[in-house]
């Protein structure tokens, strides 16, 4: 019986993808002029509609704009966004633009879905290193870093002494009162990752898939998701990150080969959520930590301000959210694109009418909701 | 008493200015003092260099590794894991966190290597120098794109990171700053690629080109001139916020975890007077990271700060083969081996960005908890080991061990480690279902696994993942 729950899937375009190269406004003669190094050949252009294209090298993602499952927002990000990708990403994954937060969204969604810590593989992170945006006092996350089959603490201690070494091993772990939130977070982790081994490391057992996905790291950890959800073991969050968008020199072959790996990776992993009867519940949000400057620099594009993001899914109302904010020297702030539609908006939507949970206190306030889910 | 408490803080030292040590080495350098033994990390010259020939022998393809891992990681782990310099091989990885350049975009191991010896020549020199080359550095030029920063069309990526992660913290300079920078390092370059085939590759060079340097008047951080690359790391090292960030980091890196750099603007030191002693000493000793290491190693801040750092990947791996020992030569299987901090979240000559790892806490999730412990637990369960025969060694030389006895052995030899009454619980409690360990009458091989066991629960408790 599959879970039918809402899931949601975020695939982090680190380092700052170019905005303007992956929705292109073809017939806004501003993008000529700012773009005479690193500009889309009208020739490898793909059309979305009358307005805006997207660069061939994207060509998977056309089909789901065709099918109207594919929502783009404009102008996301927030006013006075800084330039450095770090402090920007940490915006992004805790929206607290002006402390330091130590919460990400996602990591709330969580915890407001499982206060009890009932399922420790609810969230799922593919890679080696956990995303703020997921962090949360008290909320257990998966990282898997490799094969989900190689997840799991001592693998060279097997049979019967496996159970009392693993007993021996949680109880170091049980939380002392008053050993300090490191040591706390240490404890957690641990306990809950021994839970969840045994749940994770089991999953590609009971999965096939006729589906063959491309081989970039980007499809592995696609794949590692598609695993995971179509097992039916209660995940409902699910992260990954594909890089660098940082395209400050050589940009047309490297944004290129960005984006083809992404496309053809999001391309196999709805084909095969879809082959598997897993598609329904699943909404895809893809975003980078912001866009890049109009005018290029001769090869690349240097640090910018709004940027886009896109939203997949069986049951998006495809289409543009927000327009593309003016490419007009005069509307530039500090020569790039002044944001405008805030970033929370985008998770108001998704936390409100997919996920049914109140944005407010998860995006530090009451933003509008773009409508691309009913 | 004052002997172990000798050691203790010694193993403490050699922890953090190097990658730890087995009891010997800690006896040795016990008794030849603290301060001297400071001294000589100071002074790496003193000290023999690894014998680059036997890599080469063992490992002929890291020499030159082109772009492929892990031939790049092997040359590095190789030079980690024999070095007699410790805190010469620990300021190049301390450099390698701050100037963070990876194969993901180089793709050319040669390159970071030869940056990484430049780390290893320079990294305990003076900061200003070391500014001056890394900025002509062709690995580090190409990283941030400098090669691309032109005249007529400016390049910012190098200009804003040396700014924002290589002196002095975002939030001390305006995007007009930055500007302003970058526009003082146009024509800063390197000479052009030569195409790879059918030769192989070429080593990269620093090249200047005047015709390519805007040589107008800039306005950077409230001065007025016609700049170049030179004349904006002079203005650099003389803010006080220069200082304050190199010196933040040198306290993350040797002292206690900080938060992520990305907070630093907004959240204070946890010991704002050690930051200040630290950028003291650069500042008088204008900007000589060897002062600045002295003045560190020998502060109560430092002596005090046991087990308040949450040991990296490669200070995991790296310690770990350099404790039980057999791992000098380069044999078949060291590429599998020096992948392993990357499998605990630190893909060593290539990080995830130009702002390095965030460290501490954030080093621990599921994952790389996993990896860590089931990386050090298979490596001291290894009883054959030399490093694991000596602890043997010691505790045999006690006739039978009580469980007691035992874990205190384990714990002490192993670091000695701090472990908290909880913790000594469950060890305790394994040790008094083996009973008394004992050497005699044929029954060495169990105590050997019984040793080997409780070294496995020892690396794997919460404690353990401090330095």
């Amino acid at each position: 019986m599959a879970n039918t729950d809402p899931c949601v899937v975020v695939l982090q375009l680190t380092g700052g993808n170019d905005y303007v190269n992956t929705v292109i406004p073809y017939t806004n003669p501003l993008y000529r002029d700012n773009r005479p190094a690193v500009g889309i050949a009208d020739n490898n252009i793909i059309h979305l509609d009358q307005t805006y294209g997207i660069p061939d090298y994207m060509a998977p993602t056309k089909a789901f704009w065709d099918e109207g499952k594919l929502a783009i927002c404009h102008g996301v990000g927030w006013k006075e966004s800084p330039r450095s990708h770090f402090r920007a990403m940490d915006i992004w994954h805790t929206c607290e633009p002006i402390k330091v937060g130590t919460e990400g969204w996602l990591g709330r969604v969580a915890r407001e879905f499982d206060p009890k810590k009932e399922n420790v593989v609810q969230v799922v992170s593919m890679g080696p290193s956990l995303p703020r945006a997921l962090v949360c006092p008290g909320v257990p996350v998966a990282c898997v870093a490799g094969p989900l089959e190689r997840y799991g603490f001592l693998p060279q201690v097997q049979g019967n002494e496996r159970t009392a070494v693993l007993d021996r091993f949680a109880k170091m772990y049980s939380p002392a009162i008053g050993s300090g939130p490191v040591m706390d977070y240490l404890s957690e982790t641990a306990i809950d990752s021994l839970k969840g081994e045994d749940i994770i490391k089991v999953a590609p057992q009971k999965y096939t898939s006729t589906v063959e996905y491309p081989n970039s790291p980007i499809a592995r950890k696609l794949k590692g998701i598609a695993q995971a959800h179509c097992a039916d073991i209660g995940s409902r969050i699910f992260y990954c990150d594909h890089s660098t968008f940082d395209t400050h020199a050589g940009q047309n072959p490297g944004h290129s080969l960005l984006w083809k790996a992404v496309s053809e990776g999001v391309e196999a992993f709805w084909a095969d959520l879809r082959a598997q009867n897993h598609a329904d519940n699943v909404v895809m949000l893809l975003f980078s930590e912001f866009g890049r400057r109009v005018h290029d620099n001769g090869s690349g594009t240097d640090h910018g301000a709004g940027g886009v993001a896109f939203v997949i899914g069986e049951k998006v109302k495809g289409g543009h959210y927000g327009e593309m904010p003016s490419m007009e020297a005069s509307k530039l702030v500090q020569g790039d694109l002044d944001p405008n539609m805030d970033f929370r908006s985008v998770y108001s939507t998704i936390l409100d009418k997919w996920l049914g949970l109140n944005p407010a206190p998860i995006v530090n306030g009451t933003f509008e909701k773009p409508a691309f889910l009913n | 008493m004052a002997y172990q408490d000798d050691i203790e803080l010694m193993a403490h030292l050699m922890r953090r200015a190097g990658f730890g040590a087995g009891r010997d080495e800690l006896e040795a350098r016990a008794a030849k003092g603290y301060e001297a033994t400071v001294e000589e990390l100071l002074h790496p010259e003193t000290q023999p260099a690894a014998d680059p020939y036997t890599l080469l022998r063992y490992q002929p393809a890291s020499l030159l590794p082109g772009g492929q891992p892990p031939m790049g990681n092997v040359n590095w782990l190789y030079y980690l894991v024999n070095t007699q310099r410790p805190l010469e091989e620990k300021m190049a990885l301390f450099w390698h966190h701050v100037f963070a350049t990876g194969n993901s975009k180089v793709d050319n191991y040669d390159q970071l290597l030869e940056q990484i010896n430049l780390f290893r020549e320079n990294g305990m020199g003076n900061y200003r120098a070391l500014l001056s080359k890394v900025a002509r550095n062709p690995t580090m030029i190409f990283w941030l794109d400098n090669q691309q920063n032109h005249g007529t069309a400016v390049n910012e990526n190098w200009g804003r990171e040396l700014l924002e992660l290589f002196s002095l913290g975002a939030g001390n300079y305006t995007e007009k700053d930055v500007r302003e920078c970058s526009r003082a390092f146009t024509g800063w370059t390197f000479e052009t690629k030569i195409p790879r085939a059918p030769y192989g590759r070429f080593p990269w060079k620093f090249e200047y080109r005047p015709e390519d340097h805007d040589d107008g008047e800039k306005e950077f951080l409230g001065h007025k001139g016609r700049f170049n690359g030179e004349d904006i790391l002079d203005i650099v090292v003389q803010q006080p916020a220069c200082g304050k960030f190199i010196c933040r980091h040198l306290y993350n890196f040797f002292v206690a975890d900080e938060p992520q750099v990305p907070a630093w603007p907004i959240e204070s030191p946890r010991d704002q007077k050690a930051i200040d002693t630290l950028v003291g000493a650069f500042r008088d000793s204008k900007f000589e990271m060897k002062q600045v290491l002295r003045v560190l190693f020998n502060s109560d801040f430092f002596k005090n700060a046991r087990f308040q750092h949450m040991k990296s990947p490669a200070e995991v791996v790296v310690g770990t083969l350099r404790f039980v020992r057999g791992y000098e030569l380069p044999k078949p299987g060291y590429g599998e081996l020096s992948m392993n901090t990357a499998y605990m979240g630190q893909d060593l000559l290539n990080p995830p960005s130009v702002e390095g790892w965030h460290t501490g806490k954030e080093w621990i999730n599921s994952g790389s908890l996993m990896a860590r412990i089931n990386f050090m637990a298979e490596k001291v369960g290894d009883t054959s080991s030399p490093g694991v025969r000596d602890i043997i060694t010691r505790l045999k030389a006690k006739g039978s061990l009580s469980p007691n006895q035992l874990v205190d052995g384990c714990l002490d030899l192993l670091g000695p480690v701090q472990v908290g009454a909880d913790t000594k619980q469950q060890l305790l409690s394994q040790a008094n279902e083996w009973g008394q360990v004992s050497w005699d009458n044929g029954s060495s091989e169990v105590a050997d696994e019984h040793v080997g066991q409780m070294l496995q629960l020892i690396v794997a408790t919460r404690e353990y993942q401090f330095a």
